[in-house]
């Protein structure tokens, strides 16, 4: 395998387009901590953003980040922490769950649009997402969006670039909304509610005026089920909303975590930490209208023996269970298609990730488009070829 | 005003208009096809009403798929089409050429779902902005998106051009709380983009969508997020004898911490017109106002607007005044909201949409006011202070041609200096005719060709509202 990692964005075009002529495949990749994401690439290079890395604009007052692609997100996020502010959407670390090493990067964080907890309030990557610079397939150096929070001129390329896992262009500069971190959070705990019933709770929780920014349940806890409502805010906004969403629970019996100990616990939540022993495990990330995840969790559980947590208040389902011939593929599709859901393979072995889809595939008037977005990005097709569906 | 140029009508389609009215007449209801040119005419141009043209034909189908055979009749026939929701765009995204058909989606405008557990709304996408918040502010829910037009805009234009409002500092812009809609694309082909979840598998076909101004498709339906109100809201006036002043207590509220719902700013031009309208108690003996809304209880409103107000002193606010009632609530929003008629009434105007990086806001607002004072006119300025997004408008009178052209001039230098201090030509309005032929100010070529060949990918004849966004010569095909 040879990595090419350029230095500059007139350097990576010049890369590009050479592979491009050559119509030699290219596997974009940051640091490769979330490599065993998606569909195996083949391909004998990987061209790397390792070695684009700085912060390039910073005006905490105007709550604007913009970095290199390659830069560290650990850096990104400390640089924030510094003047008080932070990334809103929260992007969950992969390395646990993958079993990888390194750093990830922030333009590998933009290509696979993660998010966390916080999304309920504060969206995804896409969300806070407002500037791009990108090397598409032709080997040109293309921009969208800028540095500013509102802005409708011309279409929106930086969103199809979120999410698009470095199939339409190597990215070189992102540039992101942030918001100032809060002054405080705390954690309502409610104990033995079955999935429904926290479903309720939880959509009680979000359709209340106090702005909860998690909302998760986990059902399969040595202590039994545990439904988690946070809240981040000014102390005393804290104190106070916590004490009124106690109500919700009913008669359930609750607890408050503190900031520390809510702040552990949501990191755990954003990175699936209940899922990633044993290693042997298939996991999938569901997608979901909140008020159908019960139903389509318990149809499944009757079908597989699996682990579940629910975030986003229930509006993601992580689901874990044994690899066997197809991750319980068969049973796990048409159940989240019937519930107008979507599932990702997110930790799967190379072989089944080739052979089995691992985005779902939409349906086929939508599928042309896609294809036809991807040509019109990298017509010889040499970006992450199949990263996302086979031949695409 | 006859600056922005249109493309020479088709000749062989104006020919065919009587041909082309009957195929319509055959696919939709009689009511749904309107030929005679009094009633055309009410569809010859949008807000931006210096331009006008006369449609070849309107066109109001009431249902997904009388717009899917409509499309699939008029790109067989190589017809032109331009996609309007309620006809408010600023920026003369809506209005129509000789050779095109309008298809109006004011006739769309039911309520399909509610759905307060998952907090979304299924809509169709004629219905008004106002409607939606409507039909559930009893259970104190709202759509968050409140563009100023909300009274008559349709959640199809808010997507077309991706609008925001006044509250989008907190809440964002329409991309961030539409969650799915049912698209027709040129072809009549229906597709469902995006759905009731958070993630879509692929690409983020929704995301370009929102702001595509009618050039992929036409959307039918949407599925919106919806929010539920805060317990309380409060804005509180503060009144600055300079600009640069007030621009400098916004960079410290957001310093310190603090992201109000919204921090709206008006110079004195505009206080004076905006007060004399809704009598909303604006003080008048100030340079600049800031109206800054707080959320929550009563207790952290005030302990917010404590915060906010120690800050507002440290940069020397003259007046600080509170809304003491929900009536005074809605009177400073009412003005805030009627900047632009409340314009109208006293001349003719231009309203610029160029956002700014914030920190910029004291050199931009000298520069506007020489540009527009270079040009012989006056300038009122209202924006969106968290987020840079500007409102100059630039009053002239558009019985004089000569001064028509001044206005337009200045209205594109001022855009120009937006994008030259690392801002953009548009923030919320978008690009539309009016600041098509800008584009190549903000966009090299390559990144102009990339968005030509996305676009190509939905329409590669240029049928679909292709008059707009982008300049008309050096376009992509396919």
């Amino acid at each position: 395998m040879t990595i090419l990692a350029p230095g500059s964005e007139e350097e990576a075009a010049s890369l590009v387009t050479d592979s491009a002529a050559a119509r030699q495949p290219l596997l974009v990749a940051g640091n490769g901590t979330k490599a065993a994401l998606g569909r195996p690439v083949e391909a004998a290079t990987i061209l790397s953003a390792a070695a684009l890395s700085g912060v390039t604009l910073y005006e905490p007052a105007e709550m604007v980040i913009g970095a290199r692609a390659g830069t560290p997100l650990a850096m990104v996020e400390a640089e924030l922490a510094a003047r008080g502010q932070m990334l809103p959407f929260e992007p969950m670390d992969y390395r646990p769950l993958l079993g990888s090493s390194g750093e990830p990067t922030i333009g590998a964080v933009t290509a696979c649009n993660l998010s966390g907890p916080r999304r309920i309030m504060a969206g995804a990557a896409r969300d806070s997402l407002i500037g791009v610079r990108f090397v598409n397939g032709r080997g040109e150096v293309v921009k969208s969006g800028g540095r500013v929070m509102k802005n409708v001129t011309g279409l929106d390329l930086v969103k199809l670039m979120a999410g698009s896992f470095g199939t339409l262009g190597f990215l070189t500069e992102v540039i992101f909304k942030v918001l100032p971190r809060p002054e405080t959070e705390a954690t309502l705990v409610i104990l033995g509610l079955s999935d429904r019933d926290a479903i309720g709770a939880m959509s009680a929780a979000l359709g209340s005026p106090f702005e909860v920014s998690g909302a998760a349940h986990l059902p399969d806890g040595d202590g039994g089920p545990r439904t988690l409502i946070r809240i981040e805010n000014f102390a005393s906004s804290v104190d106070y909303r916590i004490g009124e969403l106690q109500r919700i629970g009913g008669r359930a019996e609750t607890q408050v975590l503190d900031q520390e100990s809510s702040a552990a616990t949501w990191a755990a939540i954003r990175d699936a930490a209940m899922l990633v022993e044993p290693r042997e495990r298939a996991v999938w990330r569901i997608s979901v209208a909140p008020s159908r995840a019960a139903d389509l969790v318990s149809g499944l559980r009757r079908r597989l023996e699996c682990r579940v947590t629910y975030d986003l208040g229930g509006g993601l389902v992580w689901l874990a269970l044994p690899v066997g011939d197809d991750a319980g593929a068969e049973a796990i599709r048409p159940a989240v298609r019937a519930a107008r859901g979507h599932a990702l393979l997110v930790r799967a072995p190379d072989a089944l990730r080739a052979a089995i889809d691992v985005f779902d595939p939409p349906a086929a008037a939508l599928q042309a488009v896609q294809a036809k977005i991807k040509a019109a990005h990298d017509p010889a097709g040499i970006l992450s070829p199949g990263r996302m569906y086979a031949g695409m | 005003m006859t600056a922005i140029a249109f493309p020479a009508p088709d000749a062989k389609v104006l020919a065919r208009r009587d041909a082309i009215v009957a195929g319509l007449r055959a696919i939709l209801p009689a009511e749904a096809v309107i030929d005679s040119e009094d009633e055309r005419r009410a569809f010859e141009t949008d807000a931006l009403t210096a331009y006008r043209r006369m449609p070849l034909a309107v066109v109001l189908p009431s249902s997904t798929a009388e717009v899917a055979a409509v499309l699939a009749y008029l790109s067989r026939e190589g017809v032109r089409i331009v996609p309007r929701g309620a006809g408010t765009s600023l920026a003369g995204g809506a209005i129509p050429q000789e050779d095109a058909v309008v298809v109006g989606l004011s006739k769309m405008n039911r309520i399909l779902d509610v759905n307060l557990p998952d907090r979304t709304m299924r809509v169709e996408a004629g219905v008004t902005n106002l409607a939606i918040t409507a039909a559930v502010s009893h259970e104190g829910f709202f759509y968050a998106p409140d563009p100023s037009s909300q009274l008559a805009c349709t959640i199809a234009g808010n997507i077309a051009m991706n609008s925001g409002g006044a509250h989008c500092l907190k809440y964002g812009v329409t991309t961030n709380n539409i969650l799915g809609v049912t698209l027709v694309l040129l072809d009549g082909t229906v597709v469902e983009v995006g759905g009731d979840a958070l993630d879509a598998p692929g690409y983020d076909l929704l995301g370009l969508v929102c702001g595509s101004e009618g050039q992929l498709g036409i959307v039918t339906e949407a599925t919106v997020r919806i929010l539920k109100q805060a317990e309380g809201a409060r804005p509180v006036l503060f009144g600055f004898a300079t600009s640069e002043e007030a621009g400098a207590a916004v960079a410290a509220i957001i310093g310190a911490g603090i992201v109000p719902v919204a921090m709206e700013f008006m110079d004195k031009p505009a206080i004076e017109i905006c007060e004399a309208f809704a009598k909303a108690g604006y003080p008048l003996d100030v340079e600049a106002l800031l109206i800054i809304e707080v959320e929550g209880s009563d207790a952290e409103m005030d302990a917010a607007l404590a915060r906010i107000v120690e800050i507002a002193r440290r940069h020397g606010v003259k007046t600080v005044k509170e809304s003491k009632s929900a009536m005074e609530t809605a009177a400073i929003w009412k003005g805030r909201k009627s900047a632009f008629g409340a314009t109208g009434r006293i001349a003719d105007y231009i309203c610029m949409d160029g956002t700014i990086p914030t920190g910029q806001l004291p050199f931009v607002l000298r520069r506007i006011d020489e540009i527009v004072k270079g040009h012989g006119l006056r300038v009122a300025n209202v924006f969106h202070a968290g987020d840079g997004n500007l409102h100059p408008l630039i009053l002239y009178n558009c019985n004089d041609p000569l001064e028509a052209e001044r206005a337009e001039q200045a209205g594109n230098d001022i855009l120009k200096l937006c994008v030259e201090v690392g801002g953009c030509l548009t923030g919320e309005h978008g690009v539309g005719i009016e600041k098509r032929d800008l584009m190549r100010h903000q966009f090299n070529e390559a990144d102009l060709a990339q968005q030509m060949r996305v676009r190509a990918v939905f329409d590669p004849a240029w049928l679909l509202n292709p008059a707009k966004v982008f300049p008309l010569d050096g376009r992509i095909a396919a």
